[in-house]
């Protein structure tokens, strides 16, 4: 086991170096980020050079990869343009997402697993076609439209929830963002847990274990279902990045202050620090959730062993 | 009745049975089954493929949603590609003092913001977004099974490059990227767009590729042609890749609809596609502002991209279920 | 509000959601009420670092106007620059100045404000080390040149025309004669400093320090900061609420929906999707007043197929396809007036505010085909019109002058918008000279002068000319005036080189932006200055 994950750390490597030299090229290719700075004037050139050497734009990109990769390692990732260390921007929006994204995971987990175990044993059944149609349509729209829809709905037109959420971002008004930036893969963990359940059920240790005379409930949870979720949790775990650095559409909507936002504004202020700094850590996230998710995989599957 | 299919065991089988050896064949046929919208598409089966192909065929020509969804595609694509057919005016001819007006004779579906009319902008938006699905799938299919259909089956050293490469492109968020990369782009027409989806999607088709082609490989018959000597590309064309191919065909199918609902992401974060290219995604956002005041506006390419994506994702799971022989 | 979020969804669905529930969803949008009452006003993350001669965008400004008073003010309703720190300004031969600086002021940390206060922060803002975004208006101070140099390192640490002559007089000295100068003093960039701004830099920025009505309470970048009354304030314009809470919004609409569930008191900026109700969402809490900003679209003088002898009547046939009065009504709801030269209604017909344009920019489609025609027609037969798709709701204006011309010239491909991803590119394509067609331009006057309109922008090779248009008879007629001593007859002057901009379709103007804002049921005398920034300080909380 031991062996086994260093192994897959190392594999994370160069996995790491080229995802970031990968990210680092295409924020470079956005041009030159300096112009935005003055308004609608040009800077004066001399501030406009000045600037360029102060923020390390001089060089030719992969010496401000190497500058930038040196720093990281030191934990510097930078200032962004406001002046800011781009680490207290994390600081201040991981934070948020993690939030988001727990509550989203959340309902994926209630929600999408009842939905899929539940269709799953009621194969072929009028609920059965109802929840998949149902997810098919969840999968059809974009989940920006799903947001408005709700946000003009609940927030505006009903008055649930709050329309934008405030900086704090308690749990409470992150329920409808959670649940629309849940909405896609929602649907997809419920045909999943489906299709697993529909498998197994009639996999031959479920009928011996029906055969012994167990209690249907004890069959459900502790085989059936312990069976059946190892693709479903493999794909929440690997959902958990897609999760934190999708969320840009639903943090601007709902007005979440999240790392999505941050993203966002960076890219459109063309701020490289901030972009490649947030993207090395959610890259991070992905590789250590993936890692994570096949050591989860050999607890759920005993039969698994790492060597 | 097509001969019954013999009962054959797939890479699926290794996740049950599989133990010491086969973990990283496991894990990565996991990864291929997190990846796929909607089920075990990992499970390509093996088997013979003629049989197993007509077969399929059989099934679906009696499953009405398979039915239902292709003839909507075959439409789709006839709009696509003669929107004239159905819609006599120009997608480009806008009226200012008529915006946001509803239904009136002649214009069922009223007019957007700049006074277009919303029924020829919305067929003429077909084009772009049935473009859009087609040639990203494509691209990204060649280039992802390409790729992990060469580290699938020559495993070893070039597993393992190919593998980390595939990784590095996993771990970019997609609509981060496409922010990013398209966010320079000065052309009008739908060909960045997809050159971006292929570059960022092309890892998710390596994946389920590399998987089924180990699969593949691992069959008797494959073990038994090698046996006789046969030559590393007869045996990829010969007798891999045909059993390869359905796991890869069904994801494509539902990948495409995730295209198509991808690029109005993009436009309503106003890096999608460009005027005058007339496209849905386009025209869903800058109906979403005015969501409260004219909703027909959304309402119709919205419900037009929906019903497209709708009946991609299920032909797609139409065909699964046809080359799933466990689920029959 | 943050534990009681459940009782306010339970509130909140028994009202009617579009009237915006003052009292009871209101709490959480500031506290209290009264004189101590705070107001919750939209925000948009400064771009660059609080200093006043980096801010160079009006979010920053928000702040800058509530910390910050200089030696004039513009006053909210006039733009008139009156004296405000200042004593005395003297001048003999509008080339040296001698500024007293009002006793008794002193910043909110207790240090007074003293001639050396403004001496060293205009030092601070010139200095090119520093990376001040606005230095170039320090640019007519003698020895500008030295702290900041064209090219290469600066030779002095201080400009030469600035000395402190008593501990509140000092004297400047300008490289040429400049009679209105005084007048553009009440930019934010010529705020003083206090000594913490250089002795400890970094906390300076995470809470300003300055010398108006407001104190930073508290401030998390990127998500808001709360300001408070400073009781201490000497001037005459005290603050009539406890408080202003900034909050950063992600998205302009998100706000405006914010403000009408009652989360919000004011909107500064309110989306043109959202005008067509704003009526029945806010009644008469909503203004929409002129502010000193004027769209145009400019054109690529550097592109030999946009330069062309004759080309003028092809701009002015331009000019004339845009059915202003129709975009300005459905797109703007009125928020935009049709522009009828380049300057703005805000400097009043004594500023020089004329309308000079006359049948250009009026909407003639049989006589702009014509003009297009005889003017060569578009070059290459398609013309795009580029613009920053990111902010701003361009698209819906760009869309809609490219249909007018396109009804009007009777060919839907003629005109097409170009958006370009972020602003940061699109100015970089600017600045570049990289455009193919016209683009997009924006100018918020810096100071409510006419000059502040013509000669940035269109004297030759001037600082923010992108499209670099050139006419000797424009810069002649420019320098004229700039001489003139007599202001109505300069003013007259500067209308004559308009007119010249306007025989040559230099831009195509196209119209004044107001400034539009809304407030909730909690707030009242809300009103925004000519700069469309919110006189935070006059707003009550009933």
């Amino acid at each position: 086991m031991g062996r086994y994950v260093i192994r897959r750390l190392l594999q994370m490597i160069p996995v790491f170096i080229g995802a970031t030299l990968l990210i680092f090229l295409m924020v470079n290719v956005m041009g030159d980020p300096i112009a935005g700075l003055c308004g609608d004037r040009a800077c004066d050139p001399a501030t406009a050079a000045q600037l360029e050497k102060e923020f390390g734009l001089d060089k030719p990109v992969w010496q401000q990869y190497l500058i930038y990769m040196g720093n990281l390692f030191t934990g510097d990732f930078g200032t962004a343009f406001n002046g800011q260390p781009v680490t207290e921007l994390m600081a201040s929006s991981f934070p948020v997402t993690i939030r988001l994204t727990i509550v989203a995971i959340l309902f994926e987990i209630v929600i999408g697993i009842s939905l899929g175990v539940l269709t799953g044993l009621k194969r072929g059944r009028p609920i059965d076609s109802t929840v998949l149609v149902l997810t098919l349509v969840v999968l059809s729209i974009p989940t920006f439209v799903t947001g408005l829809l709700l946000q003009l709905l609940l927030g505006v037109e009903w008055g649930w929830i709050k329309p934008a959420v405030s900086p704090e971002a308690p749990f409470s008004e992150l329920i409808v963002p959670g649940l629309v930036l849940a909405s896609v893969s929602l649907a997809y963990v419920t045909r999943l847990t489906r299709t697993s359940i529909a498998e197994n059920k009639r996999a031959d240790y479920v009928r011996t274990a029906v055969a012994k005379g167990l209690p249907r409930r004890r069959v459900i949870t502790r085989h059936l279902l312990r069976n059946s979720l190892i693709p479903v949790v493999t794909f929440i775990g690997a959902d958990i990045g897609a999760l934190m650095g999708g969320a840009i559409a639903t943090e601007r909507i709902f007005n979440i202050h999240g790392v999505g936002y941050q993203l966002y504004q960076g890219i459109v202020r063309q701020n490289t620090q901030t972009v490649v700094g947030f993207v090395t850590v959610l890259v991070l996230v992905f590789l250590l959730a993936n890692l994570l998710v096949d050591l989860l995989y050999a607890i759920l599957d005993p039969r698994i062993r790492y060597a | 009745m097509p001969e019954p299919l013999e009962p054959f065991d797939d890479g699926r089988a290794i996740d049950h049975t599989g133990a010491g050896g086969a973990t990283d064949l496991a894990m990565e046929e996991a990864e291929t089954l997190e990846k796929t919208p909607g089920g075990p598409l990992g499970t390509g089966p093996a088997g013979k493929p003629r049989s197993l192909w007509s077969d399929a065929w059989h099934d679906l020509r009696r499953n009405p949603v398979f039915i239902i969804s292709s003839l909507i595609i075959l439409f789709l694509v006839i709009i696509a590609i003669w929107p004239q057919l159905i819609a006599s005016g120009d997608p480009l001819q806008c009226d200012l003092s008529k915006a946001q007006e509803g239904s009136q004779p002649g214009h069922p579906f009223g007019f957007n913001g700049q006074g277009c009319d919303v029924y020829t902008r919305t067929v003429y938006g077909a084009r772009a977004s049935v473009q859009v699905g087609v040639f990203a799938t494509l691209g990204v299919t060649i280039i992802g099974s390409l790729f992990g259909g060469l580290a699938g089956f020559y495993g070893g050293a070039w597993d393992g490059v190919l593998s980390r490469i595939t990784d590095v492109f996993f771990a970019i968020p997609v609509i981060l990227g496409g922010l990013v990369l398209l966010s320079v782009v000065t052309s009008t027409t739908v060909w960045p767009v997809i050159g971006f989806m292929v570059l960022l999607g092309w890892p998710q088709l390596s994946r389920i590729a590399r998987g089924s082609v180990i699969t593949a490989k691992q069959n008797d018959y494959v073990q038994a042609a090698r046996a006789l000597g046969a030559s590393n590309s007869r045996m990829l064309l010969r007798h891999i890749t045909p059993n390869a191919l359905a796991p890869v065909i069904v994801v494509a199918t539902i990948a495409l609809g995730t295209y198509i609902s991808l690029e109005a992401t993009l436009s309503f974060l106003g890096v999608g596609l460009k005027p005058p290219t007339v496209s849905w995604g386009i025209d869903i956002s800058s109906a979403s502002q005015y969501i409260r005041n004219a909703p027909h506006m959304l309402l119709w390419p919205a419900g037009a991209l929906a019903i497209t994506v709708l009946s991609f994702i299920m032909l797609g799971d139409a065909v699964r279920d046809a080359l799933d022989p466990k689920l029959r | 509000m943050r534990g009681a979020t459940h009782a306010k969804w339970a509130a909140l669905a028994t009202a009617v959601a579009l009237t915006a529930t003052a009292c009871g969803g209101g709490d959480d949008s500031g506290g209290g009420s009264g004189a101590d009452g705070t107001v919750s006003s939209s925000w948009g993350d400064p771009q660059n670092p609080l200093e006043p001669a980096n801010t160079n965008e009006v979010q920053g400004g928000k702040v800058l106007s509530m910390i910050f008073r200089g030696l004039k003010q513009y006053d909210p309703k006039t733009g008139e620059a009156k004296d405000m720190l200042a004593e005395k300004i003297d001048t003999t031969d509008s080339t040296n100045f001698t500024i007293t600086v009002k006793d008794g002021w002193t910043f909110s940390n207790g240090e007074k404000v003293t001639a050396k206060s403004f001496v060293d922060a205009w030092n601070y803002g010139a200095q090119l080390k520093n990376n001040q975004k606005n230095a170039y208006f320090f640019g007519q101070i003698e020895g500008y040149d030295q702290v900041h140099p064209e090219s290469g390192e600066p030779t002095a640490e201080t400009m030469s025309g600035l000395k402190v002559t008593g501990p509140q007089t000092f004297t400047v000295k300008l490289t040429q004669k400049f009679s209105t100068w005084p007048i553009t003093l009440g930019y934010a960039a010529f705020s003083p400093l206090p000594q913490a701004f250089f002795t400890d830099h970094a906390a300076w920025l995470s809470k300003p320090i300055g010398n108006g009505p407001y104190t930073v309470d508290s401030y998390s970048k990127g998500s808001q900061m709360a300001l408070k009354r400073w009781d201490g304030y000497p001037g005459a314009d005290k603050a009539q609420n406890g408080g202003i809470t900034l909050k950063v919004y992600t998205d302009n609409n998100t706000a405006y929906t914010d403000l009408t569930a009652g989360n919000l008191d004011l909107v500064d900026d309110i989306p043109a999707s959202q005008l067509k109700n704003v009526q029945a969402d806010l009644g008469d809490r909503y203004i929409n007043v002129p502010a000193g900003i004027i769209q145009t679209l400019s054109f690529p003088f550097y592109d030999p197929a946009w330069n062309k002898p004759g080309q003028e009547k092809l701009r002015q046939g331009l000019s004339m396809a845009i059915d202003r009065d129709q975009i300005t009504e459905t797109i703007f709801q009125k928020t935009r007036t049709p522009a009828v030269d380049w300057t703005s209604p805000v400097l009043g017909e004594d500023g020089g505010f004329k309308d000079i344009c006359g049948d250009f920019c009026t909407y003639n489609a049989a006589e702009a085909k014509k003009l297009v025609a005889e003017g060569g027609g578009i070059p290459g037969g398609t013309m795009t019109i580029s613009y920053n798709a990111d902010t701003g709701s361009h698209k819906e204006w760009v869309d809609a002058v490219c249909n007018s011309i396109n009804n009007a010239l009777g060919n839907n491909r003629a005109c097409v918008g170009n958006p370009v991803g972020t602003f940061a590119d699109f100015r970089s394509q600017v600045s570049t000279q990289k455009m193919k067609g016209p683009f997009r331009a924006g100018w918020q006057m810096d100071y409510p002068l006419i000059q502040n309109f013509l000669q940035p922008l269109y004297y030759t090779n001037a600082s923010s000319n992108d499209g670099k248009y050139t006419n000797p008879e424009f810069d002649k007629l420019i320098n004229q005036a700039n001489a003139e001593a007599d202001i109505p007859k300069a003013v007259g002057i500067f209308q004559q080189a308009e007119g010249v901009l306007r025989d040559d379709m230099g831009a195509i103007p196209l119209w004044y932006q107001n400034g539009s804002a809304g407030y909730s049921e909690r707030v009242s005398n809300v009103t925004l200055n000519p700069f469309s920034v919110p006189v935070y300080d006059q707003i009550k909380v009933n």
